[in-house]
């Protein structure tokens, strides 16, 4: 079967216009990590189980494994890499490092996206809107304590800082 | 009780790293690209027991886009030769025939065949191309079926060696240990209380969320690089090498940052076909396992099949214990079953015991490691029957684990004494902590409790470090960092210096750069390459009161080192960066490098309080709340001990309440995914709280113990005293999953 | 004189003997001693004449790596026991 013809596809990613061309099988995430380099987002189950690949996709955090490439035309997307501004890192990254809330690393930055997300919209969450809200990230190594403290602990740095 | 008061260690700094893994640069091995890199695709059996008949990949090699293709018939010959890989031994031969089937294939997910091309879409395509005839034979997947005389035979010329004899004729059963302390059956005879069970558990996968992946650049000299997610880099080497028949100096193995291992990232899987792939189409290639194939065709944990007795006095004295288990080993020997009979009875002083293992071959993949490996079954067992003979005795579970926890000085089942050891000390954590003494009594509430036990191995680790001219230190070691170890091994330089975390730069090092170092595993790292970087800082402190006796006009016996690192003699005194930077000044550059090999266990004990609330209409398991308590010896980096007990006890809640490997009819498994296989959210789970013993390990410098496996060993266990206390049901199966208790609490409800 | 307890699945060679002392500064002076002792020992634990490596042993609370060469003290306890590893 030959590959099928590529699509052109123009989208702004973490504030920059991009364009790329893909296949019409390429999911989002393979077309970030593989054709535009940006490998902060993780592939930990290509199916949307994990989370690893969470994106920020015109505002709503989605697991980009379950997005076409082809499907973000003109649409505004946010990854990782995107999330510390200029050499200061977000509170939210900031959290993270402090709270010890990361082992290996690898669920690490879909945790960043989706924790940001959930706090851009609510710096108060409570631990149960935390659990429910992130029950779509796994993490293996932490058991998730500390990532539900830093998520917290982020949220009250950022209402602060308002 | 340790009370030395120190500057760094305690304390809780960023890990050096951290800032690369919450922005994304981190660099984890599929991140990796290399000019011209192909990508690979593994063909995998789709049967759980064939022979191969025939492999046809003529209509593969025609497909566009295709460089490379490989089957078993690319692979050297390895004969039967086993290799030490530091951590436990392998069989060549096996190891190599895991990665690519050989005439057989043993499991479904077994290599065949792989292909390199241009993207991976092209090479998943072509691999599909490629036909198998195939050969189906009867299989098995159940420990006790498998051990039947007439089971489907996986090896023919495997017999059972009782520990250096050998049976006369094949069996699934490559290992039978046995061992005998005091006089069992006569203790029995003594017992006033006896209890006597079954009990089963599951195969479960340590679920690490980076698959598994390899780029491997064959260069034209015959010179291999790998970057690779690997837990030992140095045996990673030593596997390919060996697997490839190349030598071993050839070979470059780099670890990339590592997504998770827990035991599982030790033995090679995908390193000596991406090799061979990338010298056929001389290119680089990379492949990653899809999650399905980690599943399928990792080394997921033994599944286990177990009866246990135990025998006590009245006053609560154990005096006896029988165990026979039989553990799956998977495909090929090699299983957790020697380590499983060590730790049957290895939390309680029982002065009669007799222990039989079976390691037991079946049609699932080779088992592999997986934190404490072989304990957290056997622990299931035990630490269910310590609760239900306090019971039949009128004592608490908390009352009669005191009464015989092994100290030092108790004798294992397995013959060796025990040093100075926590247990005791946990206990009484566990007795004094505000949880035990908030009591629980809501309906179908219970709480239970277990105590766990796990090694922690010393093994081979090297460090060195460079002095900049700064007076800040370079330190170069070989452990993959999986969980924050490049800190908490820098920390233990910054102290021995008087440094702060901050001024050491911690690397981890490929095999070309760093000294001999095993594995990331065995709850080793902050242990020995701490210790490393210790007795490297000692190196360096040597030599610089040499030379600063040349410089300060006095023998180097009258300069001192302070504990806070300052060098005082002469009438002068020193901190380290400020003598580095004089030094430095006067034409002398440093460097301290040290390797150790401690061969003592660290022997970590631990006790976890459980609270749960269970449906009765379902027979679901709320975990309501949960405490661990472990003996770390002393914690370098509170933080990242905490973690690994929370990370640990949430990976055993998981085992417990779950987990589970399901098979069909054909033996092939049902539920490869994350969505099927069904590890803990964030919401299955409460906080767990922590508390760190410090009870001191004599054998390291600051008294560190390993704390990386035993979290995971109490939970099954605890959760399920726990779930009896709550519903009177005694569960002797894993997972507990709802459909598994609610069928127990029906019939202990009918039986009433 | 060091204490060497003998593997249970060993006992059969030393009629059920669990244990005994003798003068070894060394683990492979224990073996061919019990060698001696009890036909047929050393073919057990060993292969190409070094500790199988199934098999470690184990000196007071020190798992030793150094198999045959691994010194003994005079009050030392030594065993044969299966490897292990670790996760
Ligand atoms: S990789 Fe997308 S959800 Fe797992
Ligand atoms: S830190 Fe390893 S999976 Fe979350």
């Amino acid at each position: 079967m030959p590959a099928s013809k590529k699509v052109h596809v123009t989208t702004t990613i973490n504030g920059e216009d991009t364009d790329f061309l893909c296949e019409p099988r390429h999911s989002l995430l393979e077309v970030l990590r593989d054709n535009l380099g940006l490998t902060g987002s993780k592939e930990g189950c290509n199916n949307g189980n994990c989370g690893a690949c969470t994106v920020m996709l015109n505002g709503r955090p989605v697991d980009s494994c379950l997005v076409l490439g082809a499907e973000v035309e003109g649409a505004e997307i946010e990854t990782v890499e995107g999330i510390a501004c200029s050499s200061n890192l977000h509170p939210v990254q900031e959290c993270f490092l402090e709270g010890a809330a990361l082992q290996c690393g690898i669920c690490t930055p879909g945790f960043l996206v989706a924790s940001k997300a959930l706090l851009d919209k609510d710096p108060h969450a409570s631990e149960e809107t935390i659990r429910f809200d992130l029950s779509g990230n796994l993490c293996r190594c932490t058991g998730y304590d500390k990532i539900v403290r830093a998520v917290q602990a982020a949220g009250q740095k950022m209402a602060t800082k308002v | 009780m340790t009370t030395t008061q120190y500057r760094v260690i305690g304390s809780r700094p960023v890990r050096h790293d951290g800032a690369d893994k919450v922005t994304g640069k981190a660099i984890y091995t599929a991140d990796t690209k290399l000019p011209g890199m192909l990508a690979g695709f593994v063909l995998r059996s789709p049967h759980a027991h064939a022979k191969i008949i025939s492999i046809d990949t003529s209509e593969a090699e025609a497909t566009p886009g295709v460089h490379a293709i490989l089957t078993n018939a690319d692979f050297p010959n390895v004969e039967n030769k086993i290799a030490d890989l530091g951590e436990g031994s392998v069989n060549l031969s096996y190891l190599s025939a895991n990665c690519m089937a050989q005439q057989k294939v043993l499991y479904r997910g077994h290599a065949v065949a792989a292909v390199a091309a241009t993207d991976v879409h092209i090479a998943e395509e072509a691999a599909r191309k490629i036909k198998v005839e195939y050969e189906v034979l009867d299989s098995v997947t159940w420990v006790l079926d498998a051990m039947e005389e007439n089971a489907p035979l996986l090896h023919e010329d495997i017999v059972t060696d009782s520990m250096g004899e050998k049976a006369d004729k094949p069996s699934n059963i490559p290992v039978h240990l046995h061992f005998e302390k005091g006089d069992a059956a006569a203790a029995f005879e003594e017992a006033d209380g006896i209890v006597e069970r079954e009990f089963k558990t599951a195969t479960v996968h340590q679920g690490y969320i980076e698959p598994h992946a390899v780029v491997a650049d064959y260069n034209e000299d015959g010179r291999l690089r790998i970057w690779t997610a690997t837990q030992g880099s140095f045996t990673c080497r030593q596997q390919t090498a060996e697997i490839l028949q190349i030598p071993l100096g050839n070979v470059l193995v780099t670890p990339c940052e590592i997504g998770g291992g827990f035991g599982g990232k030790i033995t090679v899987y995908l390193e000596p076909t991406a090799a061979l792939l990338s010298k056929k189409a001389g290119r680089p290639v990379r492949i990653a396992m899809t999650r399905a194939d980690v599943f399928e065709a990792s080394g997921p944990t033994p599944g286990s099949f177990m009866r246990v007795k135990i025998g006590a006095k009245n006053d609560g004295t154990l005096i006896a214990g029988e165990a026979w288990l039989a553990y799956d080993a998977g495909a090929y020997p090699g299983g957790m079953i020697g380590p499983g009979c060590m730790c049957v009875f290895s939390c309680y002083d029982i002065d009669h015991a007799i222990v039989d293992g079976y390691d037991v071959l079946l049609n699932k993949p080779k088992t592999s490691a997986y934190r404490a490996p072989g304990a957290t079954q056997v622990a299931f067992a035990t630490e269910q029957l310590v609760d239900e003979i306090a019971e039949k005795l009128g004592m608490c579970a908390l009352e009669i684990r005191e009464k015989n926890a092994v100290k030092e000085g108790s004798r294992r089942v397995d013959g060796p004494v025990y040093p100075p050891i926590g247990l005791v000390e946990c206990l009484d954590a566990l007795k004094q902590s505000e949880h035990w003494n908030t009591p629980l009594d809501g309906p179908h509430q219970g709480r239970g409790i277990a105590a766990g036990f796990w090694f922690g191995c010393g093994l081979k680790s090297s460090a060195a470090c460079t002095v900049n001219s700064d007076g800040t230190i370079n330190l170069m070691e070989g452990s993959t960092d999986i969980g924050g170890s490049r800190t908490s091994i820098a920390m233990q330089l910054a102290e021995v210096l008087g440094l702060e975390a901050e001024d050491i730069n911690p690397q981890v090092g490929d095999t070309d750069t760093a000294g001999y170092t095993d594995v990331t595993g065995g709850s080793r790292v902050t242990f020995a390459t701490g210790m490393a970087a210790y007795e490297a800082g000692r190196d360096l402190q040597q030599q610089m009161r040499t030379l600063a006796a040349d410089l300060w006009d006095c023998s180097a016996d009258d300069i001192t080192i302070g504990e806070d690192g300052v060098f005082s003699g002469n009438g002068k005194a020193v901190g380290f960066k400020a003598l580095a930077v004089e030094l430095f000044a006067a034409g002398e550059h440093l460097v301290g490098r040290a390797t150790v090999a401690p061969e003592c266990p660290t022997n970590g004990f631990g006790a976890q309080i459980a609270d749960v609330e269970v449906d009765p209409e379902t027979g679901k398991v709320t975990v309501l709340r949960y405490t661990t308590i472990q003996d770390a010896g002393k914690a370098i980096h509170p933080s990242y001990v905490e973690g690994q007990l929370q990370g640990g006890t949430v990976q055993g809640i998981g085992w417990a309440l779950n987990e589970e490997y399901f098979y069909r009819d054909d033996n092939t498994m049902a539920n490869a995914s994350f969505l099927d296989y069904r590890m803990p959210t964030m919401l299955d789970v409460p906080m767990i709280d922590t508390i760190i013993v410090e009870t001191g390990n004599p054998e390291h410098p600051y008294g560190v113990r390993g704390v990386g496996e035993t979290p995971i060993v109490p939970p099954p266990a605890a959760l399920a005293n726990a779930i009896y206390n709550a519903t009177d049901t005694r569960m002797t199966e894993l997972p507990m999953s709802p459909p598994k208790l609610w069928k127990a609490m029906q019939s202990e409800q009918a039986s009433e | 004189m060091p204490t060497v307890f003998i593997p249970a699945q060993l006992r059969e060679l030393s009629g059920g003997t669990q244990s005994v002392e003798l003068e070894a500064k060394n683990v492979r002076e224990i073996v061919y001693q019990l060698d001696v002792m009890f036909p047929g020992f050393k073919d057990r634990i060993c292969i190409d004449g070094n500790i199988s490596p199934s098999l470690q042993v184990s000196i007071d609370s020190v798992m030793t790596s150094r198999g045959m060469i691994a010194k003994v003290q005079p009050h030392s306890e030594v065993h044969f026991i299966p490897a292990i590893g670790g996760g």
